[in-house]
């Protein structure tokens, strides 16, 4: 970028990005010679298979399961459904359903060479590819016959726990001019290793997470949407231990934000690093194809380590979910790479340093729709200040030209979001927006000044790291507390033990129809 | 009656102006006003009959005077106000009597002289956020080095072996830690909660502390926005912090009551 405003030395920058792609290339070694239940189970969905059992496991659990009790996990999915179908010429949802009664019968279970197998699901990969794919279509043809709100979109939660309910709130954010609804998943949904199914009228601290929800939330949304003629982005989570499986369930029913970090399920869900990184791949490739924006996580560095001595590591961090995405396909337009406005309030001049940090990240990832997080860690109960809080949030949002603004609520701290708190949030944020609109494009920053001074400092520090990561390696760094002030073993947390190492007869075309196929 | 405030209150007030404990009222600008600031939505369409819904409330609510100030429609059928009025309920405020954490707090310097010279070796402090919880912000602000708001994290004491288990611990898990770490106390955090999840959580800690018969070995502590001493006590703790409590508010109780009891026995 010729015109930067801090200055910045973008030597230093693509030098940056270059020790990000070479620590991500390592990983990427590391993750094509494996796979995991989450993995295999999104392929299930893709085949087709979804419902539950009697005792309400969902199948592609069973099925998956099942395979890894045989110890065949290793040969995937696919290819055991290949194997499966061709004799009788049955689906993959009555393989599942059969196994489900005990009348699959293993024994008979057919040896095609891989390349066979995959030749007799081509058909039912080439449908789901379409599905996705017509998504992706509604979604492109929505936004151009309705229009959408400009950027920064403003984002709001809701969290009532009972999908129907969450649809009133979404409408009415929508009506007061929310351009994206995320539903708040039910608490500790993230370690749970299956997507629940069915709709969710009860759930803690937010809403499941399932394809019925998707598409009853999906709904509302087009309604909305086609009555205030604005199209409504909808929102929800691929983290957890069914990264890849809430990225295809979100695929079929046309999701448009999906929040999906490389690295948050092991830092904040102390879920083994394998796992999360074997994971986020495939989860990446169908957000990359389905045209989801993703959405990364480094604003939570800063709720457990300092904002200010720990900025760098979000960019540094930044910097590395770029890489990975890039290399599982998704577009830099389709990339909201995550910070936050987190600074202690009564640190002096906070708001310069905010506002030249999120220049910084700007002019580094020009093209992403960088999404931006309101205060949450010094919100204190005392709503008048924290509505201020939110007001200088929303003014470095628009002064710095943020993609995604995800809303602070004056109520951060006490509950989850009231229908009038969304209001006075959206009353906030368009207030601001309105009277600062071309503030960007009029200020300059000094030369030599504290903002183009801090924008350089953590630049700097956000290279030494990376340097320092690339040397001894993404997984050594987590273990050695680099990120977030939290450290995590190789071999520790949950969900190890749904990785396997793939075998000779591994299949999943989908890797590459998702890389070329757009 | 006046409907609107404006600039300048025109009110009769003809109240009595003197504070007495024993009836004591909120305070706008006089004493004794009654003044209360209160604002909600009603499930129904805006317009008058909305507003006269809200102030027919706010006398339900024991207030003259009832104002709406603002009110707006938040989506078809949903209407919000803020609103005043003057509260008619008094409180006696001289017989009000609140269970209070009873030790003196000392910084992070004073603790561990005080563990020093009192106890001569370092205490032990398990501390996790149970249950789905997982929100660490509660814990992390107790336990990391860096602490919160200035207050340093018990982590930086030197007198104090810190062990943070993070978010989403079984209450079991944390139990078998603390035995194995043979810890002085157990912090529990509990920061986001939904229908009271958090007490039954709370509750079912103390069931097993008591089954494995460990109860008396340690102290147990908890904290959250939502926990109180007086909820504390309650529910089985031998103390509770809620918000605007730090490291070293945790950190003194702990030292002077682990002192207090080693003495008793």
């Amino acid at each position: 970028m010729s015109d930067s405003k801090l200055g910045l030395d973008f030597k230093k920058v693509e030098g940056a990005r270059k020790m990000a792609g070479d620590i991500a290339g390592q990983v990427q070694r590391f993750v094509e010679n494996y796979t995991t239940v989450a993995v295999e189970r999104t392929l299930c969905r893709l085949m087709g298979i979804d419902g539950v059992d009697s005792d309400g496991i969902p199948l592609p659990n069973l099925l998956v399961d099942k395979l890894k009790e045989k110890g065949i996990l290793g040969d995937g999915v696919l290819y055991f459904l290949g194997n499966a179908i061709y004799p009788g010429g049955k689906s993959p949802q009555q393989i599942a359903e059969d196994i489900s009664r005990g009348t699959y019968d293993f024994s008979h279970h057919q040896t095609l060479p891989s390349s066979d197998a995959g030749e007799v699901l081509r058909p039912l990969i080439e449908q789901s590819v379409s599905r996705i794919r017509a998504k992706r279509l509604t979604r492109e043809q929505s936004i151009e016959k309705l229009g959408e709100g400009s950027r920064p979109y403003l984002y709001v939660i809701v969290a009532t726990g009972n999908i129907y309910e969450d649809a009133v709130q979404a409408q009415a954010a929508a009506r007061q001019g929310a351009d994206i609804i995320a539903v708040i998943r039910t608490t500790g949904q993230s370690l749970l290793d299956y997507v629940p199914y069915g709709a969710t009228t009860e759930g803690f601290g937010g809403t499941f997470a399932t394809q019925e929800n998707f598409r009853i939330m999906r709904k509302a949304l087009d309604q909305v949407g086609e009555e205030i003629g604005r199209y409504i982005r909808l929102c929800n989570y691929c983290s957890g231990l069914c990264m890849p499986e809430i990225a295809v369930m979100g695929a079929f029913e046309g999701l448009d934000v999906m929040l999906n970090d490389a690295l948050y399920g092991i830092l904040f869900r102390d879920i083994n690093m394998q796992r999360t990184l074997i994971d986020q791949y495939f989860s990446r490739m169908i957000n990359g194809f389905a045209g989801v924006i993703i959405n990364t996580g480094e604003d939570n560095y800063l709720t457990t380590a300092d904002a200010y001595e720990e900025a760098h590591t979000v960019l540094a961090s930044d910097f590395i979910n770029e890489q990975l995405a890039l290399i599982a396909g998704i577009p830099e337009e389709q990339m909201g790479l995550g910070h936050a406005f987190e600074m202690d309030p009564d640190l002096e001049n906070a708001f310069l340093y905010e506002l030249a940090q999120a220049q910084m990240i700007r002019e580094i990832f020009p093209r992403a729709p960088l999404k931006y997080m309101p205060p949450t860690k010094f919100m204190t109960g005392n709503i008048f200040r924290g509505h201020i809080q939110d007001a200088l949030f929303n003014l470095a949002g628009i002064w710095t030209g943020q993609g995604i603004q995800l809303l602070g609520m004056p109520t951060e701290a006490i509950h989850t979001p009231f229908m009038s708190d969304r209001y006075l949030s959206i009353e906030n944020a368009r207030y601001i927006f309105t009277s600062f609109r071309n503030i960007g494009q009029e200020v300059e920053f000094k030369k030599d000044g504290m903002i183009r001074k801090r924008a350089a400092e953590v630049l700097n520090k956000a290279y030494d790291l990376l340097e320092k990561v690339k040397e001894e390696g993404l997984f050594t760094a987590l273990e050695k507390g680099y990120f977030a002030n939290v450290r995590r073993s190789r071999q520790g947390g949950k969900g190890l033990d749904g990785v396997t190492r793939k075998s000779s007869l591994y299949l999943n075309p989908y890797i590459e129809l998702f890389k070329v196929n757009r | 009656m006046i409907m609107s405030g404006g600039l300048y209150s025109t009110e009769v007030q003809d109240f009595d102006k003197a504070l007495d404990l024993t009836k004591v009222k909120p305070y706008g600008d006089t004493m004794n006003d009654g003044k209360v600031q209160l604002s909600f939505t009603l499930p129904v369409p805006e317009g008058p009959e909305a507003i006269q819904a809200a102030k027919q409330l706010l006398r339900s609510m024991g207030m003259d005077n009832p104002q709406v100030v603002f009110s707006r429609q938040l989506t078809p059928g949903f209407t919000f106000f803020n609103c005043y009025g003057n509260l008619q309920h008094t409180v006696n405020f001289s017989t009000i009597h609140v269970p209070k954490v009873e030790s003196q707090v000392m910084d992070m310097c004073q603790v561990d002289e005080y563990i020093k010279e009192h106890i001569g070796r370092k205490l032990v402090m398990v501390g996790a956020s149970t249950g789905t919880d997982a929100h660490t912000v509660g814990i992390d602000a107790i336990m990391n080095m860096k602490g919160y708001a200035g207050h340093y994290g018990l982590e930086r004491y030197e007198m104090i072996e810190a062990h943070n288990l993070g978010s989403q611990v079984a209450n079991e898990e944390l139990i078998a830690r603390a035995i194995e770490l043979k810890a002085d106390a157990v912090l529990v955090s509990q920061t986001v909660t939904q229908k009271d999840i958090h007490i039954t959580n709370l509750s079912e800690l103390i069931e097993m502390a008591e089954a494995e018969g460990i109860r008396d070995r340690m102290l147990l502590v908890c904290g959250g926005p939502r926990i109180s001493h007086e909820l504390a006590k309650e529910l089985g703790y031998d103390a509770g912090f809620g918000v605007n409590t730090y490291a070293c508010d945790v950190a003194s109780f702990v030292a002077q009551e682990y002192v207090k009891r080693k003495m008793k026995t």
